[in-house]
């Protein structure tokens, strides 16, 4: 029992979780023509919550309502699997990137996130202002602008052979590379 | 009720999120460092895996469990890809989450994400704001 518990705080590797991953797609287009796709539930929250005057917002969010269902589940599955079941020892990343963290000053914590810089405290701070606010708010404005994310476009798009999608990724990429290379050096010293 | 069958795959695609590690901050970063092949390794599984499943539905004309014909819309371009593809990698690249691993990340229990989330709804009610002026 003891070593069944234990197993279930293991972490999983790329090729179990990928293939899961990969066979959302199918699995929410047989169960009812839905395409896998995260983003759009931010769009429908917006227009359910703050639709104000805007055409855009102007969408029927209860249609596609499903989404914010898997949303929902998406969170209760980070819960079961990164609080329940978490993994009690830090990331096992490789050891340049161990030593990479390290040269920028970042301890590495034994969850899933650094700590120092994902915490309330931190909020106000400029880099809390830029890993946490800013950040997101990229997040929201960017994937709308794209049409979709990781998974709308990394996933399903590319799943469904659309070039306009791998378009798409290699921009998410190149943007991430700016970020991690240039901008986060820069954002952590001050 | 009929969407509870998405709240179950839902659970089920987080958890594949969590466990492979594809919220983490970290893994993220070294993903974008080359560090690693572990987020690569879950790319070139899930979108393979995709890709055959999607063939094999167009092959057998399979249909949804109602019996529909699967329809899978087109993705036209438009230089938002680009644009506000790289504005996203940027925000990816700070938080080390897209929209789905933001969810998650709640879950595991960084209540702080809950504020990444607020700011990502601003994001999009803001581009929704001003997609009217915004090149497309």
């Amino acid at each position: 029992m003891e070593q069944f518990i234990n197993w279930l705080h293991q972490p999983w590797p790329w090729y179990v979780a990928g293939p899961i991953i990969g066979l959302s797609v199918p699995a929410l287009l047989i169960l009812g023509n839905k395409q896998l796709g995260i983003s759009a539930t931010l769009h429908q929250i917006c227009a359910a919550c703050f639709p104000g005057n805007v055409e855009f917002l102007k969408i029927n969010w209860k249609k596609d309502s499903w989404n914010l269902f898997f949303a929902a589940g998406i969170l209760i599955g980070g819960f079961l699997a990164g609080y329940i079941f978490s993994n009690p020892n830090p990331v096992a990343l490789s050891s340049k990137a161990i030593q990479h963290l390290k040269n920028l000053g970042i301890q590495q914590d034994r969850g899933l996130m650094p700590l120092t810089i994902f915490n309330w405290h931190n909020l106000f701070s400029i880099q809390g202002l830029f890993f946490i606010v800013i950040g997101g708010f990229f997040v929201g404005f960017g994937t709308r602008y794209a049409g979709g994310c990781t998974s709308g476009h990394g996933i399903f798009g590319l799943s469904t052979l659309q070039w306009t999608s791998l378009v798409a990724l290699i921009s998410f990429f190149v943007g991430g590379i700016i970020a991690s290379w240039f901008l986060l050096p820069y954002i952590l010293k001050i | 009720m009929k969407n509870i069958k998405y709240l179950l795959l839902g659970i089920i695609f987080g958890t594949a999120l969590t466990k492979g590690e594809a919220i983490s901050w970290y893994r993220i970063q070294e993903m974008f460092f080359f560090q690693s092949f572990h987020m690569y390794g879950i790319f070139a599984t899930a979108i393979p895996i995709g890709m055959l499943s999607v063939f094999l539905i167009k092959k057998f004309n399979i249909k949804t469990i109602q019996g529909d014909t699967i329809i899978i819309p087109q993705k036209k371009y438009h230089h938002g890809l680009i644009i506000g593809g790289l504005i996203f990698g940027i925000g990816w690249g700070f938080t080390g989450a897209c929209p789905g691993p933001l969810y998650a990340q709640v879950g595991a229990g960084f209540t702080v994400v809950i504020i990444t989330i607020l700011s990502a709804l601003a994001g999009t009610w803001f581009y929704s704001y001003f997609r009217s002026k915004l090149p497309h």
